[in-house]
């Protein structure tokens, strides 16, 4: 427990807390908290960024967006179990963009190490650079990082904040603190007088912090249980509030149309038909599109579709081949990146075999249900937004720059999303709703983007393709060497975020790739970057999502070439290079019965994926039927060190995988003239009830560190069901979507 | 022109544009915004409402066309008393991003309504409209089950 007092030292070294106004604590690095974001009203007293008390009771502050993985409830869940309040009570908000929230796991999960070989001192060393974020700016939910980024932190700031308030509490009585114990919300004294927190919350802000120790995992009474979701009842009942749902006084709604030409100019419109529309109130010059501010949704929407516009070409090759031509092109020039390069790809032991393939991926949109929207209101008193983001700190500077003021004025409100999957951490949204309401001084308007404008607006996962060379002997994989190229997702959101994005070789390109824990004695990644500026963004697992289908298909080509079963190949090579790894793919193995033969009409397929610090291995079984082919089960086990609330991991390894799958049989975005073909859910379909597998789920535990849970599922997805596709017919599928070659059950 | 029309048992007179789709009736002018706009051409499901007790997809169901008693997520049951379908969701916890949990809930119970005791095929093809991208799909089935089950014992 030494470790914890050091944490708490650190963080808490200047932790005195003033009441009005806000409070800044000690921090490390330059020694002093960024300023507490709180403002606290009179009668309420912020004990930590974290933690806020008020007559009513104790507020957790969870400021990681919710987009459906669960952040809150877990977070909550973690200053809860130090805290010691009833579930019952526990109250969470996200609270408002502020450094001090910034995420200390994002910037360990870029460095370049493979994950699976973490040791301490990379571990610490991902710590240590962890404040990096604080000065960034990162205050982003992403990354599969929040339970990394909180799973201490939050425990120590609800530990801190229960010894402050046992130590006031101690002075009032004229005890020992350590005849004090907690329970639900109020210090107990061996009496058995209760004094909840409220009452000793302002005493307790005047206070040092002292050093903590954490509790152990066996008297955890929250953690490692699945705890009923907080947002649960709101989301079964039309009640819960996301963005699109902002309902302010006298407001206005919006809609807009940008050129589909991504990044072109507009030339001119004439919008004569939009403003002879009943309710329509202003047309809007985006210089790079249009909107129209209305009474109503429906009114925007039609009106802004009316307009006719001339827009100008776009700032990449106009159509899907010339694209795809530019990202092949990519491999004649020198790799950007070389991050694996074990033994000698060139040279091939004696009487191995040698194949070689080559794999193809396309573009793909977010499609989150909940169409991009934002709500601002701009006024002498500054600009107030709600808008679902993963990134509420670029949002407020980006906004404020838009708006022309101090980012200090800029209110960002982060209510609940309907899906984010990498999309909501871009500001676009935010800037052009903006934008949109200075036109109209004083009232809030909602922007919101219809669903043709959202798909053709994205910042895609990027079209891939990957050039890979093996060879096996004797039964087993002897050479792997294998080459992907790419647009730069990393530059290019960083770009946007903060003008900069650093040179040097990228881990994302070939993030899922160079980093999987198998012992192929010559073993070689190299990652080429295509200069496009088809806009990319982060996509659910990123790299890993192509990656992992190039790698893991690939490896099964292997094993067919060995004469091997595919998941004892991969058992043989990742035994000894990472056990939990093993463990997960013994543990698809055991759940599904796994025998290596398959009866006529029925194919399996495995696959195995470490990303964000865990290893997931799924197994999918297919049916040929009279209606086509279906999904018929899945099996997915995964390690993720300890396992904080087992019931949202099963729920999001679930999720997971069927995201992928979606994406593996029907996900493409293609380009005509520069402009993007799919606009809606007919020609950019999901999975559906009716096609998706029952699916059973393990969640192990004896990885040394604690994994991401929110995209690991993902990456196995797609090969698994490509691997199981060859099993079932004798056809390699080496290129997605898989919809163009194959028919299933939908 | 005024037009009239019952939600969740209370009448309401709006003076709108016949063409105007009931989804942006029940969200924008009398504020019921538990009922969600996807993708406008009723193939996500999203916006899923009952016309005396049929599953409708609001976005695409003109004012001027309704006729009928309307039912939305908020008209089957309230945070502090849920209905037993809302109840076996919330058991379940079905929800992850939650957007499209309205539509499920309204779709499943136009489906339970019909057939008290679905199979895995009835409710594949009742449900298969509705679209989630988070893949909440075996807990909206094993809801649905749980639902059936708890009325009809």
């Amino acid at each position: 427990m030494s470790r914890a007092g050091t944490i708490a030292r650190r963080t808490f070294l200047f932790g005195a807390v003033a009441i009005t106004g806000g409070v800044a604590f000690g921090v490390w690095q330059i020694r002093k908290d960024p300023p507490n974001p709180l403002k606290t009203a009179a009668g309420e007293t912020a004990l930590s960024p974290f933690v806020l008390i008020d007559a009513e009771g104790v507020t957790l502050i969870a400021p990681r967006a919710e987009m459906g993985q669960g952040v809150q409830t877990t977070w909550a869940a973690l200053l809860a179990e130090e805290l010691d309040i009833a579930w019952e009570d526990v109250r969470v908000l996200h609270g408002p963009p502020a450094k001090a929230y910034y995420n200390s796991a994002m910037v360990a999960e870029g460095l370049p190490g493979k994950g699976y070989d973490t040791s301490e001192f990379q571990h610490s060393l991902g710590e240590s650079l962890g404040g990096i974020g604080k000065l960034m700016d990162l205050q982003v939910t992403g990354g599969s990082t929040s339970m990394r980024d909180g799973f201490e932190r939050m425990r120590v700031a609800g530990a801190t904040a229960r010894e402050m308030l046992k130590a006031a509490a101690a002075q009032r009585l004229g005890l020992d603190v350590t005849q004090l114990g907690t329970e639900n919300g109020a210090v107990v004294s061996p009496d058995g007088t209760r004094l909840p927190y409220p009452d000793l919350a302002e005493d307790a802000a005047r206070l040092s912090p002292p050093d903590i120790e954490l509790r152990p995992q066996s008297e955890w009474r929250y953690l490692g249980r699945t705890m009923p979701r907080l947002d649960m009842v709101s989301k079964s009942t039309g009640t819960a509030t996301f963005g699109i749902d902002v309902r302010q006084p006298d407001m206005r709604f919006a809609s807009l149309r940008m050129n589909p030409a991504q990044g072109g100019a507009m030339l001119n419109f004439d919008a004569t038909a939009a403003q002879a529309m009943p309710g329509v109130e202003k047309i809007v010059d985006l210089d790079t599109g249009v909107a129209v501010i209305a009474t109503n949704t429906w009114t925007a929407i039609r009106a802004v579709n009316s307009i006719d516009v001339h827009w100008g070409p776009a700032l990449y090759p106009d159509s899907t081949e010339a694209i795809f031509g530019t990202i092949a092109a990519a491999f004649d020039a020198d790799a950007n990146s070389t991050m694996r390069d074990d033994g000698d790809a060139d040279s091939l032991p004696d009487a191995a075999t040698t194949i070689e393939a080559e794999y193809r991926v396309p573009f793909l949109a977010h499609a989150a249900m909940e169409p991009m929207n934002a709500t601002a209101r701009i006024s002498a008193d500054g600009l107030e937004l709600w808008c679902g983001n993963q990134s509420p700190l670029f949002v407020q500077t980006h906004c404020a720059d838009a708006a022309g003021i101090d980012a200090e004025r800029v209110t960002v409100h982060t209510p609940f999303m309907g899906g984010g999957f990498g999309r909501r951490g871009e500001v676009d949204v935010a800037v052009l709703a903006t934008r949109i309401a200075m036109a109209l001084p004083g009232t809030a308007v909602q922007t919101v983007w219809s669903r043709e404008e959202d798909m053709r607006h994205d910042f895609y996962r990027p079209g891939a393709i990957a050039r890979m060379r093996g060879a096996v002997a004797n039964g087993t994989a002897v050479m792997l060497d294998a080459q992907v190229a790419a647009p730069n997702v990393t530059a290019q959101a960083l770009t946007r975020w903060s003008g900069f994005a650093p040179p040097g070789p990228d881990k994302t390109t070939v993030d899922g790739l160079f980093n999987q824990p198998y012992g192929i004695p010559n073993y070689r990644v190299r990652g080429h970057i295509a200069d496009l500026a088809v806009p990319v963004g982060f996509w659910r697992s990123v790299g890993a999502s192509h990656n992992g289908f190039f790698h893991e298909s690939f490896i099964d080509e292997l094993a067919h070439a060995a004469g091997a079963d595919p998941l004892a190949f991969r058992l043989s090579l990742v035994r000894d290079v990472h056990a939990p790894s093993a463990g997960v793919l013994e543990a698809v193995r055991d759940m599904s019965g796994w025998t290596g033969d398959t009866p006529e009409g029925v194919g399996r397929g495995v696959a195995l994926c470490h990303s964000f610090g865990t290893p997931v291995a799924q197994v999918i079984e297919l049916r040929q039927t009279d209606a086509g082919i279906r999904i018929a089960d899945a099996w997915i086990a995964c390690d993720v060190g300890t396992a904080l609330d087992p019931g949202n991991i099963e729920a999001q390894m679930t999720g997971g995988m069927i995201y992928g799958l979606s994406a593996a049989l029907h996900g493409e975005i293609t380009f005509k003239n520069g402009a993007v073909q799919q606009g809606n859910f007919p020609d950019y379909d999901s999975l559906r009830m009716s096609g998706s597998p029952k699916v059973a789920v393990k969640v192990l535990e004896t990885n040394r560190f604690l994994g991401g849970v929110g995209e690991p599922g993902t990456p196995p997805a797609a090969p698994a069901l490509a691997n199981a596709l060859f099993d079932l017919t004798g056809i390699r599928a080496r290129e997605l979507p898989l919809k163009h070659q194959f028919s299933f059950v939908t | 022109m005024s037009t009239r029309i019952t939600v969740n048992g209370t009448e309401h007179e709006v003076d709108l544009a016949e063409d105007m789709p009931l989804l942006w009736v029940l969200r924008d002018v009398l504020n019921l915004t538990g009922t969600k706009f996807g993708c406008g051409v009723a193939s996500c499901g999203a916006c899923t409402v009952q016309i005396d007790g049929q599953a409708v997809r609001s976005c695409v169901m003109p004012l001027g066309q309704v006729s009928g008693a309307i039912t939305t997520i908020e008209g089957l049951g309230t945070p502090e008393a849920p209905s037993a379908l809302q109840q076996a969701w919330i058991d379940h916890q079905v929800a992850q991003c939650g957007y499209c949990q309205s539509g499920q809930i309204v779709q499943a119970a136009a489906l339970l309504a019909e057939l008290p005791d679905p199979t895995d095929e009835q409710i594949d093809a009742a449900m298969a409209g509705n679209l989630c991208r988070c893949g909440t799909y075996p807990r909206i089935r094993a809801a649905i089950h749980a639902a059936a089950q708890r009325s009809g014992s």
